[in-house]
């Protein structure tokens, strides 16, 4: 397999999205969670960047997107775990089954 | 007003209707203001009492204006008010039309003179009950429907009228309605006469495939020329009229009602239970007498029928104590003679019956309820829980109510054909018909049937106002004639009962004048009628079955019933009766006359129980087993796969994540391989 650049850095994304999938699913700490689904994207980020170079700017564009958007879910997400926090003095996951029927 | 004889004019003007929706408009507003003030100003007394009877007299005075002019015109044909079309769908046009001719005419002044005096004899009889407004409300939309039905131009306003009647009627029987019993015999009223509707709608569906029209004047017009004489259709479509006459008018087998309807207050039976609403049948026969005259099968039933009932009801009044049960068996009965008429083909006859049966019969009821008045009074008087209806508690009661005794014994000699008296004439022309057009067994049937009527009417009036009195000694003084807005209106109606008869006097009678102002005035109405069924063999015999002529027959008749009268008085006056409560139940034919033969009894036996078993099998295997059975299975079924689902849903982000990126990986898989 001929592992120029952008081969490593696309395979570099997957292992990232593949990890951060991983975390997202096994670890309880919301925190955790959280860093692993900013890690999902940051991996979707660095493989747009990857294609910007042979498709053309706008893939870069829209990471920019992604980072605002990033950002947002980053804000709302940390005040939904501080007011869980408060709450439930902890932040495990398995114990958040309020949306259980 | 009736009895002036026909104004023969040379020059016929056009016959315009006076104010022809002001008639019905003038009932139905009464009935509006005291609905409303049955819910707004219960404890007013006053409102009502001036809105009701206006509101009936208005329209009384309205149709005597319409009567003269139509008198001055003698119109040969009806005139016809169209209001507005009511609907139209296809073929059928079914208009909002009015029909003034002679017949609604007659109609109209029987049904609103008879409720103008009725209405003002409710102002005493109804002033101490707490629905005041309510009764008075419900007395004017009958009134209003009775005048639709009458009115009608076609076969579906008469409808509307016939079935508004017998709203009217279910309400007023039901008028109290706290009393269990007294609320289910309003509603076996109106179970029985839907039967009856069932009969008028299915003619009036067969009148329209038919003739493709409902209107009367045209379905008349082509029946003779477009349908045989006794064809299927014309049998078929007055069979089915006939129905729904014997439930609208209380005849075999469809009668048993109207005895149970003596719930409702006394002028109510008077009124809708005697003088008007069960005279509805008369009046459709005789509306549709050409297609009646054009179906002899069908006329041969309503005799039959007729002649049936009349002896039927006749028997059962001999043995009856409620005082109003019996007037009812004898509206029964009398209204079994009316059928004879017309069924024989003497529409005149039918209708002078109707005529002259409102006004005793009127009188009769009302006077039966001056005695209920004043015995619920002194019995309410002492705190009393006697029947005051009941025959037995009663006796002697002349001393305390003239008046009342007096008009009472006129329409007793009224209804028993006494001459001069207005039964006399009614009763013996239907009777003396029977006899001419070779109807010997229905002839008989009449003679007998009217001498158990003088029987049975004086045995009322003995053990009511005659020999000793049995109220009570403690009641007894509180007994009292009734006051003047009661007994002003049995006034009234005992005069009608004694000149009531005198339009129609027949040729044959000796030393009087014949006088055929009401044949005469009927005559445009029945003409096609009578030419239909003189055409196919009917002829007067001028003589009865077994010979003499109408004069000797009359002067036999009433002095049968004078003697009769008489035997029964002599027989009944000295007898003592124990009260009421003292008194055990009748035995032998007595008691199966006191018990109406058991038809009742076997109407439940043999239709009510059955169909009970029936619909309660219906109601545990098809509705609570089958119909319930699968909704509730299906219920079950759904909350089945609904846990099955609910078990994926554990409510933690991680299994749903899961569940997610299995989804992205088996869809991935799923594009790339």
């Amino acid at each position: 397999m001929n592992l120029d650049i952008e081969n490593a850095s696309l395979i570099l994304s997957a292992l990232l999205f593949a990890v951060g999938t991983a975390g997202v699913l096994v670890r309880r700490n919301a925190i955790i969670v959280f860093m692993c689904v900013e890690l999902m994207l940051n991996a979707v980020n660095l493989s747009l960047v990857v294609f910007s170079r042979s498709l053309g700017l706008e893939a870069q564009v829209l990471v920019f997107f992604v980072m605002a958007v990033a950002a947002a879910e980053a804000a709302v997400g940390l005040a939904i775990i501080i007011a869980i926090f408060r709450h439930y003095e902890g932040v495990d996951v398995d114990r958040f089954n309020l949306l259980r029927w | 007003m009736l009895s002036l004889p026909l104004l023969l004019q040379e020059t016929h003007a056009a016959y315009e209707p006076i104010l022809p929706a002001w008639i019905l408009l003038l009932p139905l507003i009464g009935a509006a203001v005291n609905g409303v003030g049955a819910f707004n100003w219960r404890g007013n007394k006053l409102i009502p009492s001036v809105v009701g009877p206006a509101a009936v007299i208005g329209a009384f005075a309205i149709v005597v204006g319409n009567f003269l002019a139509m008198q001055a015109a003698a119109p040969h044909d009806p005139a016809i008010v169209s209001l507005w079309t009511w609907m139209a769908a296809g073929d059928l046009r079914v208009g909002v039309d009015l029909q003034f001719d002679q017949l609604s005419m007659l109609m109209m002044l029987v049904v609103t003179g008879v409720s103008s005096v009725i209405h003002v004899y409710s102002i005493g009889y109804m002033r101490e009950d707490p629905g005041y407004s309510r009764y008075f409300a419900y007395l004017n939309l009958f009134v209003f429907f009775m005048l639709v039905l009458v009115l009608g131009a076609n076969f579906a306003i008469t409808f509307v009228g016939w079935e508004g009647v017998g709203l009217c009627s279910y309400l007023l029987i039901g008028f109290w309605y706290e009393n269990r019993e007294f609320a289910s015999a309003g509603k076996k009223a109106f179970i029985v006469n839907r039967i009856g509707d069932f009969g008028f709608l299915v003619a009036m569906f067969l009148v329209f495939v038919h003739f493709g029209t409902l209107g009367y004047e045209s379905v008349f017009a082509a029946a003779p020329t477009t349908r045989a004489y006794g064809g299927v259709v014309v049998t078929a479509i007055t069979l089915f009229l006939f129905l729904g006459c014997t439930g609208k008018s209380a005849q075999i087998p469809l009668y048993v009602w109207l005895p149970d309807a003596m719930a409702g207050p006394t002028p109510v039976s008077a009124l809708i239970h005697a003088a008007t609403m069960v005279t509805a049948g008369v009046y459709l026969v005789a509306r549709s007498s050409v297609l009646f005259a054009m179906a002899p099968v069908s006329q041969a039933v309503v005799a039959a029928i007729g002649a049936g009932t009349a002896l039927l009801a006749a028997t059962i009044a001999t043995q009856q104590y409620d005082i109003k049960k019996v007037l009812a068996y004898s509206t029964v009965s009398q209204l079994g003679y009316m059928f004879v008429a017309v069924g024989i083909g003497a529409y005149t006859a039918g209708i002078f019956h109707l005529r002259t049966h409102a006004f005793f019969k009127a009188l009769l009821f009302l006077g039966s309820g001056a005695v209920i008045h004043a015995m619920h009074h002194a019995y309410h008087e002492v705190h009393s829980h006697e029947d005051p209806n009941d025959m037995r508690n009663q006796g002697g009661l002349k001393r305390f109510m003239p008046i009342t005794f007096a008009t009472m014994w006129i329409g007793t000699l009224a209804i028993s054909g006494i001459f001069p008296l207005a039964g006399f004439f009614s009763k013996d022309e239907i009777i003396w018909y029977t006899g001419a057009y070779g109807y010997g067994i229905l002839w008989g049937i009449a003679l007998l049937a009217a001498l158990l009527t003088a029987g049975y009417m004086t045995r009322l009036l003995v053990m009511t106002f005659h020999g000793e009195n049995r109220t009570g000694a403690d009641a007894e003084p509180h007994l009292h004639e009734v006051p003047a807005v009661m007994w002003i209106p049995l006034a009234i109606l005992a005069l009608l009962s004694i000149v009531g008869g005198w339009v129609n006097i027949p040729d044959a009678l000796p030393g009087l004048p014949a006088v055929h102002a009401l044949h005469d005035w009927l005559h445009p109405v029945f003409e096609p009628a009578r030419g239909i069924l003189e055409a196919h063999g009917l002829h007067d015999a001028h003589s009865s079955p077994i010979g003499g002529g109408e004069a000797m027959w009359a002067g036999i008749s009433t002095v049968a019933a004078a003697v009769v009268i008489l035997l029964t008085f002599r027989a009944l006056v000295r007898r003592t009766w124990e009260p009421a409560a003292d008194s055990a139940e009748p035995t032998g034919l007595a008691g199966v006359l006191y018990n109406k033969w058991y038809v009742d009894e076997l109407y439940d036996r043999v239709i009510v129980r059955p169909l009970l078993a029936l619909w309660r099998g219906c109601w545990r295997i098809v509705d609570a087993g089958l119909i319930d059975g699968s909704i509730n299975g299906l219920a079950a079924g759904t909350r089945a796969v609904g846990w099955i689902g609910s078990l994926f849903q554990t409510g933690r982000v991680a299994t749903y994540m899961f569940y997610f990126v299995t989804g992205v990986l088996v869809i991935l898989a799923t594009f790339l391989l």
